[in-house]
């Protein structure tokens, strides 16, 4: 059971988070102006690093999406950030 | 075999009686079932696994393969009991698992007999042809081991505990003990464990003083250190495994009967002082009863005072053995020392033993203690990823690279010297080893059976025949023969099976490599991992504010979507029929309240719910409703429901009941990731707002009574749309929405308002031939109507035009989730499968649900589509159906052929609405 920490909540327990996806990945818009190709590699392919890993999870407590930075090899969790742009 | 007086931690005040295969014996206070029984001078204790050969303890704790036990006290029965780890109890009946009618006559030992047909790989080789399944009865009443009964059992329940601290000390021997004192003394918060009852380790069995010291003195005086320093100590608690992030799970045995403890304890630092145990010696006939492993059996004579021969031969490799042979001495014991490492050496005897040879030279004994040297337990620190180095000297793997936070320490760290130990718990400079050891291989060219995995009777030539059938990779080996599977997970067998494979192949051992551990590092109850996560606690159920009420109006309640809901009000399921001709004719009274009420607030929610929902949601005005789907961005359909304007940036999303939780997600990802927080919010109110439904012609008359301030005329109130109105004086939001096709009514009010709606509801019904009704009836309704449920009219591939909702798709502009989705090769099929409805000939039963369409082409059958639901229409007096078929919508009036478990039928494709297609009934 790993520990994350929750930029709300602080360290917590890794069943109360859900992964929702790599970060960095862009939704290719206007969509429909997309080949089948770009929008196939939106869908299904992913970097999965053997390393450092930059992801998107989600505390369910709290609701609150972030971005973590972890280690998959050694599950060292290197840091994370909010996921919300600065809106000042 | 007898008991030594003045030796052993026992209770000689405390005598217990038990039984063993019917035969009663009598131990003391603190014996475990195996040092009982040879105290009584019962050796034989089970029957392995394969060729049901006798067997005896060759460890004295978890390194006993052999001994396992079925036991029963007090009513209470548990299968598998290792005998040597579990403490004796008064009044415990226990038998050998694997043996009938008992161990010491076992009727299936003739196999050992045919041993010569049953090589590695028997079962995958013989069993193969023409068929497995031919065969499985039989083996599976072979294989396997204690019996288990089929039911629960009652105030089993593992509690589950949490803790942290500083340092954790696995592991209470010489080395766990100093660490755990100079960590606790330093300030530190340190727990204790240790797997016994009684702290101390090996220091029992390796007799003479400790710094001056008896053990018993030392060990008292350093747990009491340990706990005068805030330090919690933690006796009769196994180290299971070793998690992410220093989580080690351990569990705690209780009395026989109660469920062990699971502690999660999360540590800043693990202290791993795990010891290390005996590896056996390879030689003939070396699982006979009587050959018991050195450490085992001074084990045996200083925890329980038991002597376990009277004539000892020790056949060990290691500089350990001159002193065992000293302290069996002074025990009363006849010693001879034979160095393993000149082999050949042939064990003779059978249920008891009478010689060991070497060559011509036959030595008489009753007992054999073997040593191939000491093994590190190291599992612990591979659970965590640490990495494993190769001692020459000592030949035994021990810890290298550690995971972050873990120390090895004490014999599990190769430091098999007390002082050294000591020395290196205490961070102090270390003595010099006394241990030395001559390498050992086993002999190639002996004759006789040599046993590597004593459970599982892997022998020499199963390990010879997996090497020349060419599965020399240790994880190939350990598949063929079963090597190390068994339920000691090859703590005992483990290093001899690598020592015969590298003889095999002409390799060192470290090249030859080691298999995975994994936890649980002893076996374990399942119940210690499911704890309280059962029933209610593991997934609980949504409960209606009205239950009280629908259970008063004789309500079947049932799970629906994670909801307990009503099925049908009465009798039983025949009252499902008489609900929906209810409902037809009068109206039914529905709690509705499951349906989703996610408000959607902001300056951008108009905007967002565009992008969320497949049809266009930013042109729906105030006071309207529109019906729509969301799809995933593949473009396959998540949920269907309706959308509420409630004002220029407010909106209600009321998604079906069982997708509730997903919704508000999918919203939170897409909010929080693409979209400015700060000017969309979702807010679930589901609970808070309770829904009575009245639905069928009646419907607006029972309105009318209640009084709502609405005016409910057709022309005033349209279907898909909705008014905020008063009941009682608290707010009611009605909205004419209809998943029935009647025209239909949902009143949503606040908690406190809903019971008082539900009973004016039903008194307004009454008299009107209205009533409750349930779920099920409801199903058949909007089946009739031709109205879906997802993902049970849907499948993962299913995209909105499959459903005839094709004009977003090809007319919407803005983007939204999924919609490229719907534009590539495969949305564009001919052959998508499509949502139809089904008629089966005049008098036929209704269709089984999940029946397959299928196609005929030269005899060969094709499904090309399957039955959704299916129900008997009480309104339209037939059998109705929907099925989702390939061009299912260009078939209309096709005659298809119906295929279900091996039956066939027919039925023709029809629209799936078969009731009201106008509409007259939904808008009147
Ligand atoms: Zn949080």
């Amino acid at each position: 059971m790993q520990r994350f920490p929750c930029p709300f909540c602080g360290p917590r327990d890794e069943r109360e988070f859900h992964f929702a996806g790599e970060a960095g990945k862009i939704r290719p818009t206007p969509s429909a102006a997309q080949s089948d190709t770009d929008w196939a590699t939106y869908l299904y392919e992913a970097q999965n690093p053997r390393g450092p890993s930059r992801e998107i999870w989600v505390h369910t407590p709290c609701q609150e999406y972030f971005i973590m930075t972890r280690d998959t090899v050694s599950m060292e969790v290197l840091g994370t950030e909010q996921l919300r742009k600065e809106t000042l | 075999m007898k008991r030594v007086e003045g030796l052993g931690l026992i209770d000689r005040r405390t005598p217990l009686n038990f039984s063993f295969d019917g035969k009663p014996y009598q131990g003391f206070a603190g014996d475990t079932l195996a040092s009982a029984l040879l105290a009584n001078g019962q050796r034989i204790m089970g029957r392995s696994f394969k060729y049901h050969r006798p067997r005896s303890v060759w460890g004295a704790w978890f390194d006993d393969p052999n001994a396992i036990f079925d036991i029963e006290l007090n009513g209470f029965h548990e299968p598998n009991c290792p005998a040597a780890t579990t403490y004796l109890e008064e009044g415990m009946q226990a038998r050998a698992v694997n043996a009938t009618p008992n161990a010491h006559s076992d009727i299936k030992g003739l196999l050992d007999k045919f041993n010569r047909f049953m090589p590695a790989g028997f079962y995958y080789k013989t069993f193969m042809w023409p068929n497995w399944h031919l065969f499985e009865g039989f083996i599976r009443n072979m294989a396997g081991l204690g019996r288990v009964e089929n039911v629960a059992k009652s105030g089993y329940i593992s509690e589950q505990h949490h803790a942290t601290c500083d340092v954790l000390v696995i592991g209470g021997g010489a080395a766990g003990l100093a660490a755990a004192r100079v960590a606790a003394e330093s300030g530190r918060s340190v727990i204790l464990a240790d797997d016994h009852r009684e702290f101390g380790g090996g220091l029992f069995r390796q007799g003479g003083l400790v710094e001056g010291q008896t053990p018993v003195d030392w060990v008292t005086e350093q747990l009491s250190a340990v706990t005068a320093a805030g330090g919690l100590v933690m006796p009769l608690t196994t180290a299971i495994g070793v998690y992410d992030h220093n989580l080690v799970g351990l569990v705690e045995a209780h009395a026989f009967g109660q469920a062990p403890s699971l502690h999660r304890i999360r540590a800043e630092q693990i202290i791993m002082a795990t010891g290390a145990i005996d590896r056996p010696v390879t030689f003939a006939n070396n699982d006979r009863p009587g050959i018991i492993a050195v450490d085992g059996a001074l084990e045996f004579l200083a925890r329980y005072g038991v002597l376990v021969g009277k004539n000892i031969a020790i056949l060990s490799n290691n500089s350990l053995a001159t002193p065992a042979a000293e302290i069996l001495r002074t025990a009363g014991a006849k010693v001879r020392l034979l160095d393993a490492s000149t082999g050949p050496f042939t064990a003779h005897g059978g249920k008891s033993l009478n010689a060991i040879s070497q060559g011509t030279e036959r030595i008489p004994c009753d007992t054999i203690l073997a040593s191939g040297g000491l093994v590190p337990l190291v599992h612990l620190w591979r659970h965590a990823g640490g990495k494993l180095s190769w001692r020459a000297d000592i030949a035994a793997f021990v810890p290298a690279k550690g995971p972050v936070g873990m120390q090895a320490i004490g014999a599990a760290n190769g430091t098999f010297d007390l002082d050294v130990s000591l020395s290196e718990a205490r961070g102090e400079n270390l003595p010099k080893s006394t241990y030395t050891l001559r390498p050992i291989q086993p002999d190639l060219t002996a004759k006789g059976r040599q046993w590597i995995d004593f459970q599982h009777d892997v022998t020499l030539k199963d390990i010879e025949l997996a090497a020349r059938e060419n599965y020399t990779s240790v994880e190939h080996l350990k598949r063929y023969t079963t090597l190390g599977m068994a339920s000691d997970q090859g703590k005992t067998s483990n290093m001899a099976g690598l020592a015969a494979m590298a003889t095999l192949q002409g390799k060192s051992i470290p090249e030859t490599g080691t298999t995975t551990f994994r936890p649980p590092f002893v076996p374990v109850p399942f119940e210690v991992y499911r704890g309280a996560r059962r029933g209610q606690y593991f997934n609980p159920l949504k409960r209606l504010v009205l239950e009280p009420e629908l259970r008063a109006a004789g309500a079947a309640m049932a799970e629906y979507g994670g909801s307990l809901r009503p099925a049908w009000f009465g009798s039983g399921p025949h009252e499902i029929t008489r609900e929906a001709i209810m409902a037809r004719r009068a109206a039914a009274i529905f709690d509705a309240s499951t349906l989703g009420k996610i408000e959607v607030i902001g300056p951008d929610a108009a905007a967002f719910l565009n992008f969320i929902y497949y049809n266009t949601m930013a042109t729906l005005k105030p006071g309207f409703i529109r019906y729509g789907f969301m799809l995933t961005e593949r473009g396959a359909v998540y949920d269907d429901g309706v959308v509420a304007r409630m004002g220029e940036n407010r909106f209600i999303i009321s998604c079906s009941s069982s997708h509730v939780d997903g919704v508000v997600a999918r919203l939170e990802a897409w909010r929080q990731d693409g979209n400015n927080p700060d000017r969309v919010f979702i807010h679930d109110t589901t609970p808070n707002w309770p829904t009575v439904t009245v639905t069928g012609p009646k419907a607006r008359e029972i309105l009318e009574s209640l009084d709502l301030q609405i005016d409910l005329a057709p022309e005033a109130f349209k279907h898909m749309t909705w008014r905020e109105g008063r009941f009682e004086g608290a707010v009611a939001r009605v909205s004419r929405v209809s998943f029935s096709g009647d025209t239909s009514f949902e009143i949503s009010v606040p908690v406190a308002t809903a019971t008082a709606l539900w009973q004016a509801a039903l008194a307004a019904g009454k008299p009107l031939g209205a009533g409750p009704a349930g779920v099920e009836a409801l199903s058949i309704l909007r089946a009739e109507k031709g109205y879906l449920i997802i993902g049970k009219d849907t499948d993962g591939d299913t995209m909105p035009h499959d459903l005839g909702f094709s004009i977003p798709r090809q007319k919407k502009t803005a983007d939204f989730v999924g919609d490229r989705s719907l534009h590539t090769e495969n949305a564009n099929r001919a052959d998508r499968k499509q949502l139809v409805g089904l008629m089966a000939p005049p008098g036929a039963a209704a269709l089984p649900t999940g029946a397959h369409l299928v196609e005929v082409t030269l005899g060969k059958r094709r499904s090309i589509g399957y039955v959704t639901s299916s129900y008997h229409s009480p309104t339209l007096g037939h059998p109705i159906a929907l099925a989702l078929i390939e061009g299912g919508a260009a078939r209309m009036g096709e005659d298809l052929t119906v295929w279900h478990m091996g039956k066939q039928s027919a039925a023709q494709v029809t629209s799936p609405c078969f009731y009201d297609p106008e509409g007259a009934a939904l808008h009147a």
